[in-house]
């Protein structure tokens, strides 16, 4: 299979992609990213689709009502949008930088299929403040958004750990863990 | 070829008296693409004084290593230009990182640290890592100071991470800048020593803001005469370090420029210092929200003078 490292798809073909195999190939990813392993499959077969749905979710569950002034409040939905795909971008040039070889675009899909878990993390965030505000809320949401970001954290690195050299593989990582630690931040805070 | 680990930058005191005594000796790096750990050989210029009969050799010495080294420097439009920068190792940075934590007077943190091989990725990560902390710890502080006085009122404040950002680089980045040009106009002054490179003073900037991180995590402590105990602490020791880094070059200089020019170091490290602990740690009044002060790119700016007094008299 001639697989360049930076097409998706197939040049030239008349018809378009099937909608359901690009939706299965999305949907594999999904589940490569909740149970990791070292695999090459999100890395051989990159495309962006999955991460521009996360990261479009994410941005509209973190929206609150106008109610605020809009100086004070959350993130708007272009910040979030800015802080994932520029944050993706820097850490990807920041592990190319340091002498990884890995392709640009694997790397940001990688990045941003593993935002999943904080995507669910958000989910369960807003379905818990539903319920009654109080510091059982904060703790349950605390836990949860805890045990997500470490998530995200093990599977992006279960993915591009291997392609850096192992003296810099602790300074490649690090900013995915500040990355991560932000969104998780965004999360946490977000008040309906 | 020797395990780098021999080689590592922590044990070679007598390398490293010479390399600070003779800052003109090259010390060449060779780094291959199959094995990134490249090794460090040191040659120091003959003899240990410098003028311009030595110059001669030194010339020499330095033409024969860079013959060595067959390595043309890649053009600025290349990838490969900038990962020059990039070209450090986990130790090296923690290295560089405990080197600015703590300074030592003699100490030269270009000479014994950088090496003559200045990365970007210290400066770079430090500041983003300080720019998130402020935010976040800003943010916390509001939390927590809202649990004690319900009256006031929270909200996550996600412009303040834009505010720190830009402050925070534009320091980390227009003060080197400016540095680094007043150095380099006054290098007729000086015969021995030459100024350090750009990238130098910027990777020295941004290594001495490290200690900063840990003093605004610290900050969370909501005791006042505490909090500015550890600024001032803070402060002292990064000044330091950049004062001690800096002395050798001015020390050659009029008396007047060598006083000015580190007093301008400390003075707007200093101003930095305080900006954030004002802005991102003033505890809003409970009737109305403070009115956010405006932020110009350089140098960081003191909150306005209105919003002084309702931040003294409610920290």
């Amino acid at each position: 299979m001639a697989e360049a490292e930076e097409s998706p798809g197939d040049p030239g073909t008349a018809s378009p992609r099937p909608l359901m195999r690009d939706l299965k190939a999305v949907g594999k990813k999904f589940m490569h990213v909740l149970y990791p392993r070292r695999s090459n499959t999100l890395l051989r077969d990159w495309d962006l689709w999955g991460p521009l749905i996360l990261c479009v979710t994410l941005a509209l569950m973190l929206q609150r009502g106008s109610a605020d002034s809009e100086k004070d409040g959350g993130p708007q939905f272009a910040e979030v949008f800015v802080v994932v795909w520029f944050g993706a971008v820097t850490i990807t040039v920041n592990s190319k930088l340091l002498g990884g070889n890995i392709s640009f675009f694997q790397s940001l899909c990688v990045l941003g299929y593993c935002i999943l878990p904080l995507t669910v993390a958000m989910l369960i965030c807003r379905l818990v403040l539903l319920a009654e505000p109080g510091p059982i809320n904060f703790m349950v949401r605390l836990f949860v958004v805890t045990v997500m970001f470490a998530w995200s954290v093990v599977a992006s690195t279960a993915f591009l750990a291997d392609s850096q050299p192992p003296n810099r593989k602790a300074l490649a990582i690090y900013p995915v863990f500040l990355f991560y630690f932000v969104i998780s931040w965004m999360i946490l805070t977000f008040t309906p | 070829m020797a395990a780098a680990d021999e080689l590592t930058f922590h044990e070679f005191e007598e390398a490293t008296n010479l390399l600070a005594e003779t800052p003109d000796a090259a010390t060449t790096s060779r780094s291959d693409q199959l094995t990134p750990q490249g090794h460090v050989a040191v040659a120091v210029g003959s003899g240990g004084s410098y003028g311009a009969e030595d110059e001669v050799e030194e010339d020499s010495d330095k033409a024969a290593l860079l013959q060595e080294q067959q390595k043309p420097q890649p053009g600025f439009w290349t990838f490969g230009y900038y990962q020059s920068f990039f070209d450090v190792d986990t130790s090296q940075v923690m290295d560089r990182i405990k080197g600015s934590l703590l300074p030592r007077p003699g100490h030269n943190f270009v000479r014994h640290h950088l090496r003559n091989r200045p990365d970007l990725y210290g400066p770079f990560w430090i500041c983003a890592t300080l720019a998130f902390v402020l935010a976040v710890t800003g943010n916390l502080t509001l939390v927590l100071a809202q649990r004690r006085d319900p009256s006031i009122h929270y909200s996550p404040q996600f412009h303040k991470v834009a505010v720190a950002s830009i402050t925070i680089y534009c320091y980390a980045w227009l003060v080197p800048l400016a540095l680094w040009g007043f150095l380099w106009w006054r290098k007729g002054v000086r015969e021995r020593m030459g100024p350090y490179t750009f990238l130098e003073t910027v990777s020295v900037y941004g290594y001495s803001l490290f200690i900063f991180i840990p003093m605004v995590v610290l900050w969370l402590i909501p005791v006042p005469w505490l909090q500015w105990l550890f600024g001032a602490l803070a402060l002292a020791l990064s000044a330091a370090g950049l004062v001690f880094t800096l002395w050798p070059v001015v020390r050659e200089d009029t008396r007047l420029v060598a006083v000015a020019l580190l007093s301008a170091v400390v003075l707007l490290h200093a101003l930095l210092a305080l900006g954030c602990k004002l802005y991102f740690f003033q505890s809003l009044p409970p009737e109305h929200l403070a009115p956010m002060p405006q932020v110009s790119p350089l140098p960081p700016n003191v909150p306005r003078p209105s919003t002084l007094p309702q931040s003294m008299a409610t920290s």
